[in-house]
């Protein structure tokens, strides 16, 4: 008997559905095994007190969010215009906007 | 029995181009046998045909069936009568260009909700009722018109309808072709089947087969034997 | 029942029957939509990935920071104000904290230069993050030097490499003593980067800094919250701007799809004539046009969807990390993990399949309503 296409695709489609299924059980799994890694992390961000993930090292405000206009890294690189969006979209303390 | 009523079809009702192809059409035609009707272009005989044929509604008048109404069907009722009932063939065949003379064959049925096999199976059995068994995996468009002609038939055939309209079945064929239709004519007429058609061709209207003829002028019928 | 189904498998025979006239196009439609597909997929993926992961990741940074403002610039906070610091109700420990940022001209990298509060190295010994470990080669034993603030050169021994498990917050950390911090940017002892406080109450946080900002008027004060909410936005802010990428894409996208469907050829309108004359309900042949806009929808949310995540979640979204990385040195090779929001997958389900079932039914719709007749004509 030839191979029924609908039959071909209703398959194809079941079998994506299985394997969206599976990514999310995928998900759980390594969410699982990458609970250690997150503990490790988070042990040394309350050792040092650090308040930024290692992501934009080269912002002028992003490794240390709060912080440092002393420090702003590049600052006199030719390159270094704010276009990293932490500095653009971090708001001033609330305590700072309100009214004295 | 087919019987019509003071059928009456205007195209474009009420429009600058208003056009009444049919203007009061009074028939009884009769089942398990083979009608023509002749006349000249625009004079209503494919109009006719869609009539009966349950594919358009008259603008008024009544078209009945076996004693019933089909004129004032809703649509639901009468795509069920029409595809159990009447199996059409075009002038332009009217294949599905792109699939094979089996896909096409089948696609009346589809609908149907017939196991596939089963289906796959009748079309085939169709296809070689009309000696096309070899063609079946042929796409449409590489068919000679005789052949697309078969295929047409044989797709009007799957659903087993007992009225069979085709109009100017003849128009695109040569002279054996036309010979070979109307062994099909006889063949069909012989298993019991209702054949309405409509033509200008001389050879079907001497063919033996046929058992009436309907002339028709200006939307009206001008006599009928 | 039974009929039911055979008739939508038989619809569905048909309906792909007839997408494999046009292979070709077909084909190459569900190609693109699937790419738009994995685009949107792997953007939103990767940041709620990202999100989710910096704010475990920093639930337990300090709750209050204190910088001592010059100008309207960040300055050395002096011993005194700490024990100003000291006496504000609520507020149980206070400390100052030792950091700065150093560019080390050999990576062309930026490192965080920090003093740990508890077992700091030996003077001369440096405590290094992954990042720099891989960006000098450098591993416990070898010696890294610096200039100083005054052009000296300073030495420091690696004691230790920082798992790689915690790059996520430790991959540029060149932790160092006390001493020798102070020798390498020339700041007096008495003298701190910031203070980081503790309060008794997580609620009264808010009452705390402002208790503060009375007292030492001079000071810009940082809660932890605001840390993580411009988090949330920085990432929102990353999402959005890949969104706004990708939104010229989607409309060109909707404007091919709907041209695509809505555009009926004369051809297709005599076929779907045909389909009316040989019996077929309008009833059918939407069903088999929603079978078409269904089959291809959902092929290109599943195409899209499963290779989005392997993108970001077992490549490491390679495709994004030029516009997230920029020119960082440091950027830790890391996997996202999985965080999936079932919300937003579902909504991208959504705006995947409806839209094309839309565009491909209603057209067909209107053209499906008319008399069969015209095929006679």
């Amino acid at each position: 008997m030839a191979k029924r296409k609908s039959v071909l695709v209703l398959a194809a489609l079941g079998a994506g559905f299985l394997l969206f299924g599976g990514s999310l059980i995928d998900a759980a799994w390594k969410r699982d095994a990458a609970m250690a890694r997150m503990e490790a992390a988070s042990k040394w961000v309350e050792r040092l007190e650090l308040t930024d993930l290692v992501l934009f090292t080269e912002a002028r405000y992003t490794r240390n969010l709060a912080l440092a206009d002393r420090f702003s890294a590049f600052q006199d690189h030719p390159m270094a215009f704010e276009h990293f969006p932490s500095g653009s979209v971090a708001l001033p303390p609330r305590h700072l906007t309100r009214a004295p | 029995m087919i019987e019509l009523s003071e059928v009456r079809k205007a195209y474009n009702q009420g429009k600058p181009n208003e056009f009444w192809a049919l203007r009061g059409i009074d028939l009884r035609l009769s089942l398990k046998a083979v009608t023509v009707f002749m006349g000249p272009s625009g004079s209503g005989k494919t109009t006719l045909l869609t009539m009966i044929g349950g594919l358009a509604r008259p603008t008024s008048g009544r078209v009945r069936l076996m004693e019933r109404d089909i004129s004032s069907l809703p649509e639901k009722f009468l795509t069920d009568i029409r595809r159990r009932t009447f199996g059409f063939v075009f002038q332009s065949f009217n294949l599905l260009k792109g699939m094979t003379a089996l896909e096409n064959v089948m696609i009346p049925a589809y609908p149907l909700g017939l196991p596939h096999e089963a289906l796959r199976k009748r079309a085939l059995e169709m296809l070689d009722l009309l000696g096309m068994a070899a063609k079946a995996e042929s796409k449409a468009e590489w068919l000679s018109g005789g052949e697309a002609q078969r295929v047409a038939i044989a797709r009007a055939l799957i659903n087993d309808p007992d009225v069979i309209i085709a109009d100017e079945p003849t128009a695109n064929l040569d002279g054996q072709l036309a010979e070979q239709f109307l062994e099909i004519m006889a063949e069909l007429k012989a298993r019991g089947k209702t054949l309405l058609m409509t033509s200008h061709d001389p050879r079907i209207r001497k063919a033996a087969v046929v058992d009436g003829i309907v002339w028709m002028q200006d939307g009206q019928i001008a006599s009928s034997d | 029942m039974k009929i039911y189904l055979r008739r939508q498998l038989n619809l569905l025979e048909f309906t792909l029957s007839s997408l494999l006239r046009r292979k070709g196009k077909n084909l190459a439609l569900l190609v693109v939509f699937s790419a738009i597909v994995f685009m949107l997929a792997s953007a939103l993926l990767y940041s709620h990935a990202l999100r989710r992961e910096a704010a475990i990741l920093l639930k337990d940074a300090p709750e209050l920071v204190i910088q001592k403002m010059v100008g309207g610039r960040h300055d050395l906070l002096p011993q005194a104000n700490l024990a100003k610091l000291a006496e504000v109700r609520g507020i149980t420990q206070i400390h100052g904290r030792l950091w700065g940022y150093l560019f080390d001209p050999i990576a062309a990298a930026n490192y965080t230069v920090m003093v740990p509060q508890t077992n700091p190295p030996e003077p001369g010994f440096a405590i290094i993050g992954e990042g720099i470990s891989g960006a000098r080669g450098a591993e416990p034993g070898d010696q890294l030097s610096f200039k100083s603030h005054d052009g000296g050169l300073l030495t420091f021994r690696v004691a230790q490499v920082i798992a790689y498990e915690s790059a996520l917050a430790t991959s540029d950390l060149f932790l160092v003593n006390e001493d020798d911090y102070r020798r390498l940017y020339g700041i007096a002892p008495g003298l701190f980067t910031d203070a980081v406080a503790k309060v008794r109450n997580p609620r009264e946080v808010g009452k705390a800094a402002e208790k503060i900002a009375e007292l030492l008027p001079d000071s810009r004060i940082v809660l932890r919250d605001e840390i993580l909410r411009t988090y949330e936005s920085v990432f929102d802010w990353r999402e959005g701007l890949l969104l706004v990428l990708l939104t010229g894409a989607v409309l060109a996208f909707a404007i091919f799809a709907w041209e695509k469907a809505s555009g009926l050829s004369a051809e297709e309108r005599r076929e779907i004539g045909i389909l009316k004359a040989v019996g077929w309900e309008t009833g059918d042949i939407l069903l088999m046009k929603m079978w078409e806009g269904g089959v291809m929808s959902l092929s290109a949310f599943l195409i899209g969807y499963l290779l989005a995540y392997l993108h970001v979640f077992y490549l490491g979204a390679p495709l994004f990390e030029p516009v997230l990385k920029g020119w960082a040195t440091m950027y830790p090779a890391f996997r996202p993990t999985p965080f999936i929001d079932g919300f937003q997958v579902a909504t991208l389900l959504i705006l995947t399949v409806l839209p094309y079932l839309a565009a491909t039914v209603v057209p067909i719709w209107r053209a499906a309503i008319i008399d069969p007749d015209q095929v006679m004509r």
